[in-house]
């Protein structure tokens, strides 16, 4: 069977070269960065060398402004509660947007019961943060504005550099989430005015067990890990070294192919999409149109009268790995909160799924995944009350109506009893 | 990469990948369909029945794996059931006879649960006669 892998949001694989790289740090080269002799200075230069990797990629002013964590969700709960606890005395407010990240939200609404409090920027009906709706968020007491510069589920693109003048402005410090961003866009924190910035190396073929938080001196936070004085006291606990000097090369060589790496995922997006939306009736792309508004490595689609995790079933059973935000999918059977931020019909969310492109997918996987999602769609289709009702003139499209029937959330809530979310 | 690794046992996932009774009953003698309020799903069941008896039960579902396969077996766990045997059905056999669900997907199996009770309310509604049918409770 065929292997596609269509999931590179969630995590990449680890490059033969990076690889090589770790290998000397487990055994041979295993000293602890903070030990004073040999093995311990060793592996010290090799922390500073993957500094300066990770400084190079976003254009840091300063190795020394790079931190490394263990993960983007470390990253993201030290960024906003080291900056909020840091700058409790000067104020209490946080903006940020209501489609951030989950790691981003859940350690604000966390602040929140510490007697923080904060205003969730809307966004519209592509995901679009717009400037001005985070300047109006702002009162004299917001002491962090946190967005992310591209969307983890759907892809939009955000406006961070006009947000980072007015963050700027205000003299507020300005944190940028880039896990869905870093390693496939340019990043440069200092036109953005980022004074903050997190991303993940396995999302972009470095090894998984280490994030790193940039942080530049115009922003105070204190540490949230307790302990020995590591990374300048900013986050206790030994570096994972091996993963770190991989990380470092994979940010390496994610700078010097970024060009490459955008060119070809965006020839298969518009192939994928194009594809899809050639062969599958009713089918809608969530997020702006491939182009300069959204990343090139995803799609995030909503096919009409099936659900999403049937689709990403078969998908799998078809050797294609994709990812969902269907109700279905999710532990809570709640729909993504981003698709429910940009307003998307329930029925829509319910029938969403997530292809995110690779360096190494090519135009004949794109072509099998067509191939291959088109039948996928009809089996789904044939199983589904929903299509027939369609046919018959029960219930409307919501992509392309008809002008017959009901809508599909007024038929599920008619049958439930109760409108769904 | 084994393909051992789904996310369903295999019991779930043959019903999913091969669902049995798949379709519409032309001219049903009660046909229920509901939808979960918790997450969005919609199931539909049609049954035949004859002399009290469920001869023939077909499913149609738009919902996730665990539901297509909950109403997959429901549909095999009732045929052959008297009206009153099936008014008696609980989720927890298509929950037992698919070898276990993940307790956040139970509800597929009770959803499959209130569609077949929903096409019997349908077919008493349109055989009253049928709830006093000796029949079809001693049979």
């Amino acid at each position: 069977m065929r292997n596609v892998f269509l999931d590179h949001q969630s995590t990449t694989p680890v490059l033969p070269e990076v690889f090589d790289a770790m290998k000397p740090y487990f055994m041979e080269a295993f000293g602890n960065a903070s030990s004073l002799h040999k093995h311990g200075l060793r592996v010290r230069d090799a922390l500073a060398v993957a500094r300066k990797q990770f400084a190079a990629l976003i254009n840091a002013e300063s190795p020394e402004d790079i931190f490394f964590t263990s993960d983007g969700t470390e990253s993201s709960n030290l960024a906003v509660k080291g900056v909020a606890y840091a700058n409790q005395k000067k104020g209490n407010h946080i903006v940020l947007s209501e489609t951030e990240h989950p790691s981003i939200i859940a350690s604000v609404e966390f602040l929140e019961k510490q007697g923080f409090t904060s205003t969730k920027v809307k966004v519209d009906r592509e995901g679009r943060i717009k400037p001005e709706d985070v300047r109006a968020a702002l009162t004299d007491k917001t002491i962090l504005i946190c967005v992310h510069h591209v969307n983890h589920d759907i892809g939009t693109i955000q406006p961070v550099q006009a947000i980072g003048k007015i963050a700027a402005e205000k003299g507020i410090a300005f944190y940028v989430d880039a896990e869905a961003s870093a390693g496939w866009l340019p990043i440069d924190v200092q036109s953005m005015g980022a004074n903050l910035l997190s991303f993940s190396p396995h999302r972009f073929y470095g090894p998984k067990g280490v994030g790193v938080l940039y942080r530049n001196r115009k922003a105070r936070i204190v540490s949230m890990m307790h302990g020995g004085v590591q990374e300048g006291g900013r986050r206790a606990g030994t570096e994972n070294i091996p993963a770190i000097v991989g990380a470092g090369l994979a940010a390496q060589i994610a700078q010097e192919e970024l060009s490459v790496r955008i060119a070809h995922t965006a020839t298969l997006q518009n192939r994928l999409w194009n594809g899809l939306r050639e062969k599958v009736e009713y089918i809608k792309l969530n997020g702006p149109e491939p182009g300069p508004e959204r990343i090139s490595t995803t799609l995030n689609l909503s096919t009409e009268f099936i659900e999403g995790e049937g689709q990403l079933l078969l998908c799998d059973m078809n050797g294609i790995a994709v990812a969902s935000g269907s109700s279905c999918v999710s532990k809570s059977l709640k729909i993504s909160h981003v698709l429910a931020a940009i307003g998307l019909d329930h029925a829509l969310a319910q029938g969403n799924i997530i292809m995110s492109l690779g360096k190494d997918n090519t135009a004949e996987e794109v072509d099998y995944v067509v191939e291959t999602f088109v039948k996928i769609a009809d089996r789904l289709r044939g199983m589904s009350p929903m299509w027939d009702e369609f046919q018959r003139g029960v219930i409307d499209s919501v992509i392309k109506p008809t002008g017959r029937g009901k809508s599909f959330s007024d038929h599920a809530a008619h049958i439930s009893g109760k409108a769904a979310h | 990469m084994s393909e051992t690794y789904t996310l369903y046992n295999n019991t779930v996932m043959d019903h999913f990948m091969n669902p049995r009774n798949m379709g519409d009953i032309k001219d049903a003698d009660g046909v229920g369909e509901v939808g979960a309020a918790a997450c969005g799903d919609i199931m539909k069941i049609s049954l035949r029945i004859k002399d009290g008896k469920i001869e023939d039960a077909r499913f149609k579902t738009f919902g996730c794996g665990s539901a297509i396969a909950s109403s997959s077996m429901a549909t095999e766990l009732i045929k052959g059931r008297t009206v009153a045997e099936a008014m008696q059905f609980s989720n927890q056999e298509v929950v037992d006879a698919l070898g276990g669900l993940p307790p956040v997907k139970i509800h597929c199996s009770v959803l499959a649960e209130e569609a077949l009770k929903a096409a019997l309310e349908d077919y008493s509604k349109k055989h009253p006669e049928s709830l006093n049918d000796k029949k079809a409770v001693t049979a």
